[in-house]
């Protein structure tokens, strides 16, 4: 069995290097090695990449472990936990004490907040005239402005803190110590705010953290300072980057943009179509351990190997998506893994399906000339994928 | 103490996988769907933990007398 490097590269557009989709139709569990921690298998079928997201056998705490070297991008083996990092129960008490906050339900409560800065936003980009970049004018600020609102950050220094968290998701776009200078200022940022908030406890998301953590000792100091930077970034960098993402695939696909503009009621299908279909992840952050030997599309994985899964491969697979690069708004269903599946199923899922539709529609009724203004440049060397610049006219 | 009910709403349930990991001797996924695999069980903090982590709150855990026991509002 041929050994291949991993991570594969970044092609220059949102869609998928043709690796994962070979070894997807010709070999779908293969082994790959890592730039660190030597091997590990990857699997890229979607009834495969189901089981090791959602089947309890397999595990993603040994990430953390540096006796046991684990496969990874980055030099170091991470020193500080993340609820990304956990596994039941430990990962349940901490997703516990938010869910409540990201429930379907509460995020159609933020529905009109997301219609009012969206709504601001675009006055300002109409204000100063085209041509606009759609990355700054409305796609990173309108997710930095919700999620920060949400966790309660106020006056954030919008430029200080996109320049900490565009290194903090990156693997090869940055040096080591830049990556980690970064990830260092964001914890010294959230770790003042909790101090903050001590002091002044308000209705958000760093308030119940504290709380959590002061009066009911349902996490420590450094799981509560983890678990803001996570939201922070997380909440921002993967819904702001696929807004740039599918506004730039409609601009570039005339034929697709017609379709949601003759009929509007098509966009939530649309946008879950465009959530199968684009290529977020760039670097994957880290595998899953087998606790016992499982068995993946006939090839055993022994107990303790480590296995790379990827949700946007699997939502390429022909077995559940008829002709599955194509992209097509009227499937009659569409089961895809774009906010994983299992216990690190995307909290903010509801949140970012509220703020794509929010976004996009209210984007495509005010401007019904946008069109592209320049080349669009893919970002590559991180976790999240999106357009370095998205210039626009109308 | 009396038994507990389960009951996943097949129209609400999106397949996240959540609950049937946190707690996968309670529940299966069939298809996209979650459902339980017996719907009275002895009280269990498994079932609480799936209910209350659902991202769109399709479980309903009741105690034997009828009341919610999971999802708190």
């Amino acid at each position: 069995m041929e050994i291949r490097s991993y991570p594969f590269p970044d092609p220059d557009d949102l869609g998928v290097n043709e690796t994962y989709l070979r070894l997807q139709r010709e070999e779908p569990v293969s082994r790959v090695r890592l730039p660190y921690g030597g091997e590990a298998w990857i699997a890229t079928r979607y009834a495969d990449v189901k089981t090791v997201m959602g089947d309890p056998r397999f595990v993603r705490a040994p990430v953390m472990d540096p006796d046991r070297d684990p496969p990874r991008t980055m030099p170091e083996v991470p020193g500080i936990s993340t609820i990304l990092s956990m596994d039941p129960p430990e990962h349940t008490r901490l997703r516990r004490i938010l869910a409540k906050a990201f429930t379907a339900r509460r995020t159609a409560q933020l529905r009109d907040r997301a219609q009012e800065i969206v709504n601001d936003l675009l006055d300002r980009m109409e204000d100063q005239g085209p041509p606009a970049d759609l990355m700054d004018a409305l796609a990173m600020p309108v997710a930095i402005t919700l999620i920060s609102e949400m966790l309660g950050v106020p006056n954030l220094d919008r430029a200080q803190f996109r320049a900490w968290s565009d290194a903090a998701v990156a693997i090869t776009a940055f040096t080591v110590p830049e990556i980690e200078a970064a990830a260092a200022s964001l914890r010294a940022y959230i770790r003042d705010l909790v101090e903050e908030k001590r002091k002044h406890p308000a209705d958000d998301m760093l308030t119940v953290l504290v709380t959590a953590h002061d009066d009911e000792d349902r996490l420590s100091e450094e799981e509560l300072v983890s678990f803001g930077v996570t939201l922070l970034i997380a909440g921002h960098e993967t819904t702001g980057s696929e807004i740039g993402n599918f506004v730039y695939t409609l601009l570039a696909r005339p034929d697709k943009l017609a379709e949601v503009r003759a009929d509007p009621s098509l966009l939530p299908t649309a946008i879950e179509e465009l959530l199968r279909h684009t290529k977020l992840s760039g670097a994957p952050a880290f595998p899953r351990f087998a606790t016992v030997d499982v068995e993946l599309s006939g090839v055993r994985i022994a107990a303790g190997e480590a296995v790379f899964v990827d949700g946007l491969v699997a939502n390429r697979d022909p077995e559940v998506f008829e002709n599955p690069d194509e992209l097509n708004f009227h499937r009659p269903s569409i089961p895809h893994f774009a906010f994983g599946h299992g216990v690190h199923h995307c909290i903010g899922a509801p949140l970012a399906r509220m703020e794509l539709q929010v976004a996009i529609a209210t984007l495509l009724k005010r401007f019904p000339n946008l069109r592209l203004a320049g080349d669009v440049a893919i970002k590559k060397g991180r976790l999240v994928r999106g357009p370095q610049t998205l210039p626009v006219r109308w | 103490m009396g038994k507990w009910s389960l009951e996943v709403d097949g129209g609400t349930c999106i397949g996240s996988g959540m609950c049937t990991a946190i707690a996968p001797e309670h529940f299966r996924l069939e298809g996209d769907t979650s459902v339980p695999i017996d719907p009275s069980v002895d009280p269990d903090d498994l079932v609480v933990d799936a209910a209350e982590s659902c991202p769109v709150e399709a479980i309903l855990v009741r105690a034997a007398d009828g009341s919610v026991v999971a999802p708190q509002p």
